[in-house]
This record gives C-alpha cells, structure tokens and sequence, in this order.
C-alpha cells in the first residue's frame, strides 16, 4: 500500500474552521464552464488560493471542514486545483465521504491547526497517519482504513466502477 | 450495544461492532430523488455498468421540483425516468405522490431495524420507524447500487433519555429545537442521536419522524427510536441528556442558523409576509390537523400569504376528507401540490429581498427560500397558524387559551 501512496510533501494552505461547501464550490457558478467555476474555490475566504495553489499542495483546515451541502463538486475542485490531501481538525461527515469517492484522501488530524503555518512544507505519510512539518515535529492523524485505502488507491470509486463494469461485459459475454 | 452499533453489526454480518470500527454493510434499501437519480444512474450508465446489484431495494421519488418549473428541469427528469427504467427500478413513484422521505415511511420501504441510505441529507427521518439511514453523495450511490455494499464508520451514540408527555402547544418540532440549544452541533456531530426513555411512547410517529428529519441539522449521522424505552444492556454512550416532555414551550429557530434557536415567547411581534406548512419536516397530517384547528373558521392576517404543501398524496386526500384543506383555503392560504414546494428555494413561493418567512420546515440558512437578504424562521405547525392569523410570529398558546374560553374543542 505504501508504494501506492508515496509520502506527499507539499506547500500547506491554512483555513480556518467551518470552510463550507459554498466557499469551496460557491451556488452561483455551479453552471459555469469548469475553468471559471475553479477561479471561485475559497474565493470567500481566500481570493489568493485558486490562483496561487500548485499540483501537489496541501490544504490544511480547523474544525468541520466541508460543512454543508452533499455536492461532490466540493471535494472534486480541491483535487481538480492539484490538492493532493487534505489534512483538518475534523471534517462534515458527506464531505469525508465524497472526498474518499472522488480519489482525495482526507486526515482527520487533532491539533493540525495550531501547528502548521500558512505556506510551510509539510509531508503527510496518508497510509501511516503522520503529518510532519518541516523542523520534524510531528503529529499522528486518524489512520485511514485499508478499505478505504483501497478506494484511494484506485483514484476513487469511478475507476472502480469501471472495473465492475468490465467484469459484468465479460461475464454476460 | 448502541441501535448503531447493533444495525451497522447486524447488515455487516458481525457479532458485535464498536464505535469507531469501519465496517462493510449491505444496505436494505436505497432511495434517489429527481434531483440526483439521473446523475447516479448516468454515472453508471457511462461507466458501463449494465445491472443494479438488486432494483427492488431501489426506490425514486420525484418531489422537488414538481411539476418540473423550467424545461431544464423537465428535460432532467426525463432522463431520469428513462434511466430508471432501463435500470428495472419498478419502485418508481411520478411527481405527486409526495415528498420522498415521506413516500418511503407510507410505502413500507424502510421498516424498523433496517439500514437505509438516500441521496439527501434528510435521510436521518427514518429513525422514527426506527430505522438506521442517512445521506451520501451520488458516486457514493452509484457505487452502492452496482455493489450492494457501502462503508460506514460506526458513529459514536448520544443517548436522549425522555420522560413525560408534550406539555400543551407543543409538538416533536419544538423538542427538536429545544434540543439544538440543549445538545447542538459540538456534541452530536457525526454520532447517532438515540431517543429512549419513557416518554418516547408518548410521541406520535409524525413527532419522531419530524425530531429524527431535524437530527441532521445537528450534524448528527443517524438520529433514531429504537423499539422499546429500555436502555440496552451494557451499552457505552459518549454523551447523554435527559428531557421531561412537559417542561418544553413553543421553539423558534431565528435567522439564519437552525441553532439559533429561542423560546417562541421571545419574538412575539416579529412581523411575517409569508407562513409556509409544508415538508418532510412538517406536512404531516397531525401537523395539517394542528394547523387547521387554530385557521379554521379565521383569516389570515392582511399582507401575510400562507403557502401550504401536504406531505403526501395520501395526507393531501385524507386532508381533504376531513374538510382540513377547506379550512385552510378558506382561511386564505394557497395549497399547493405534495412536493417539496418552496423548502429548498426551488420554487412555489420564494421570498423577496428584506421578506421574512416562517415555516415548518427544516433549514432556515441565508438564500435558502430565494432571496439572500431574505429571513427564515422555523417552528411548529400551531406556531405557524397562530402566526399567519396575527401577521406576526405569535405564541399559539394564547390562542388557544382564547379558544378554550370560547368553550371550543381544540
Ligand atoms: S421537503 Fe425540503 S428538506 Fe424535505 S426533502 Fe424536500 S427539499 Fe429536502
């Protein structure tokens, strides 16, 4: 499992608590084309992210992140920005579940808050539950399951489906 | 152990299950809405997957926005329909049957014990019949539909122990308001909301499906009445509260967070353009009744509108067999067909810009009934009539004080 997920070292980016599915896919541009609908992510809360994030970055948020709706397009621009994980105090229930759907892993981390600063190089070990910040402090996360290590490793549950959908042609062949 | 840790087990084919395991549970069923039954199923239809793992323990509802407001939605629907079709989901039910979590309950497609999820976040509802359900995202449901399986984490359980009877007035809608100012979000996020205790067994169905329909707007995962009052032998709760029936008064939530929540008496004189009964939440017959017991024979006050949408077909016939909608429409309020109706701002009856709405319904977030400078309050169904007759949020209590004077039944 480890070589599918190699430790991620990115830039963090600090949010604060409550970040919503409004401020990550904001109501008014649900039907833009997708490159405008991106340009808005955290927009609300932070109008330099959806310009300035690079592939491979980290997204570090406090309490409840993802609160609000079950749109799926919240978790998908994060990963659709480069976001390669998403480390917060705690998460909305949906938003956990849609992000492990869509292949973004997600660690619940008790304390990630207080300890990273905005724009430092973290690396997060996903399979061991480790977020480690630059001067080697460390902090254990929640470990993410097998199961749903499974599903990450996968990219998500369309690639799986995929494969479902191959077995069941092969097998009505 | 917990009614969660007891289902999650059971579906999962263990023993026992502990808060915080992960488990992999077949699920009995599964409904979609017409909002996202055409994604899920278009998901699957792109992807190739030919069969659903079982179609009888799907069931579609098309509630929200009926009958379909803008060819888009039209056009959405009949996708929907078509898929469903191809997919053998004989449990298909057309726009008008009513609101789906209320369609589930009255069609036996969620049953005590069972383990349910759904397309919306109000799922939670069918912890009245004591059921264990919940909302998930549509990949999540494609994936469930083609497997049969689904993961869960086995949420910790915060025990409601109630005791007594609703004191006068009141009603499952203003215990569950008064709990979000007793509990709130801190403590039942992602955990299962479970009610025993003594004074469950004074609680009609339609006041558990309302408090389990609102557990959500806690944060809570699952909300639930398991059968019998007794607590379980040895189970492990992380937090409990205790609640006598016959303390609770009139609740209102205020603008614009359901938390915000504050004895009716409170805000009294609140002027209102528009009451809205109607919803999963609160368009049950008993709430119709409610309604109806204070309007009848009145007015609504001038410059208030009264929008009223029944829960169901069977609530809006039974309703109109018993002169219920006769009274309403008499009173001055427009009925509108078993929908959603303007719950989720969708449409029949969306709020102007500086308006105030109070409503029966669940969520009175800004923008939530059309216009963002718009205001949302949340309350019972008497709370609801009582105010449509004075123009004002009004504290049904009195009213019905007045008509006990009168020497008239209530
Ligand atoms: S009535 Fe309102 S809360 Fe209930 S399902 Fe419809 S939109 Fe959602």
């Amino acid at each position: 499992m480890s070589d599918l997920f190699p430790v991620l070292r990115g830039r963090a980016w600090l949010l604060g608590d409550n970040i919503s599915t409004d401020v990550l896919s904001p109501g008014p541009y649900v039907h833009a084309p997708m490159a405008e609908r991106l340009r808005h992510v955290l927009e609300a809360v932070r109008p330099d992210f959806a310009s300035g994030v690079r592939h491979g970055d980290i997204v570090v948020g406090g309490r409840n992140f993802g609160v609000g709706s079950s749109r799926e397009s919240a978790p998908q621009h994060l990963k659709d920005l480069g976001v390669a994980v998403v480390v917060a105090e705690s998460f909305a229930r949906i938003f956990a579940r849609n992000a492990i759907a869509i292949g973004l892993p997600v660690l619940t981390c008790q304390g990630v808050g207080g300890l990273v600063q905005d724009g430092e190089i973290v690396a997060v070990d996903v399979v061991a539950g480790e977020v480690v910040r630059s001067d080697g402090t460390a902090l254990q996360a929640e470990r993410i399951p097998p199961e749903m290590l499974a599903v990450l490793a996968r990219g998500g549950i369309v690639p799986m489906l995929r494969a479902i959908a191959a077995d069941q042609g092969s097998t009505a062949e | 152990m917990t009614w969660a840790e007891e289902i999650l087990a059971k579906k999962s084919g263990l023993e026992k299950a502990v808060a915080g395991e992960y488990v992999v549970a077949r699920p009995d069923g599964f409904m979609m809405h017409d909002i996202f039954a055409a994604d899920v199923l278009g998901l699957l239809a792109e992807v190739g997957i030919r069969e659903l793992h079982d179609p009888s323990r799907v069931t579609v509802v098309f509630d929200h926005m009926v009958p379909p407001p803008s060819v888009a939605a039209a056009a959405h629907q009949r996708t929907a329909r078509e898929l469903a079709r191809r997919y053998g989901i004989a449990n298909f039910h057309e726009m008008g049957r009513g609101v789906s979590h209320q369609v589930m309950v009255e069609e036996k497609r969620v049953r005590e014990g069972d383990l349910v999820v759904a397309t919306d976040s109000h799922t939670t509802t069918y912890g009245g019949v004591g059921a264990l359900s919940t909302g998930i995202g549509s990949t999540e449901m494609a994936y469930a539909l083609a497997t049969g399986t689904l993961w869960f984490k086995v949420p910790e359980s915060v025990l409601i122990r109630l005791s007594g009877r609703l004191a006068p007035a009141t009603s499952g809608k203003d215990l569950i308001l008064a709990l979000m100012r007793i509990v709130g979000s801190d403590i039942a996020q992602a955990r299962s909301l479970e009610f025993r205790g003594p004074g469950t067994s004074s609680l009609t169905l339609a006041d558990r499906l309302t408090v389990c329909n609102m557990g959500v707007e806690m944060g809570s995962k699952f909300a639930v009445f398991p059968p019998g009052e007794d607590l379980p032998q040895g189970a492990a709760y992380a937090a409990s509260y205790s609640v006598d029936l016959s303390s609770l008064q009139p609740m209102v939530a205020c603008p614009h967070h359901v938390e915000n929540v504050r004895p009716v008496q409170e805000m009294v004189g609140t002027r209102i353009d528009q009451v809205f009964i109607g919803s999963c939440t609160n368009g049950r017959l008993q709430d119709l009744r409610d309604a109806a017991s204070l309007l009848q024979g009145r007015q609504i006050a001038p410059g208030v509108r009264l929008v009223v949408t029944p829960a169901s077909r069977e609530i809006y016939r039974q309703a109109m067999q018993e002169g219920i909608l006769d009274a309403l429409v008499a009173a001055g309020a427009i009925v509108e067909g078993a929908s959603c109706g303007p719950c989720f701002g969708g449409h029949l009856g969306l709020l102007a810009p500086g308006e105030r709405c109070l409503g029966t319904h669940n969520r009175n977030f800004q923008g939530r009934m059309g216009s963002p400078d718009a205001e949302i309050y949340l309350a019972s169904p008497l709370t609801a009539a009582a105010t449509a007759i004075a123009g004002e949020i009004a504290d049904p209590r009195s009213l019905l004080a007045g008509l006990a004077a009168e020497g008239v039944p209530s």
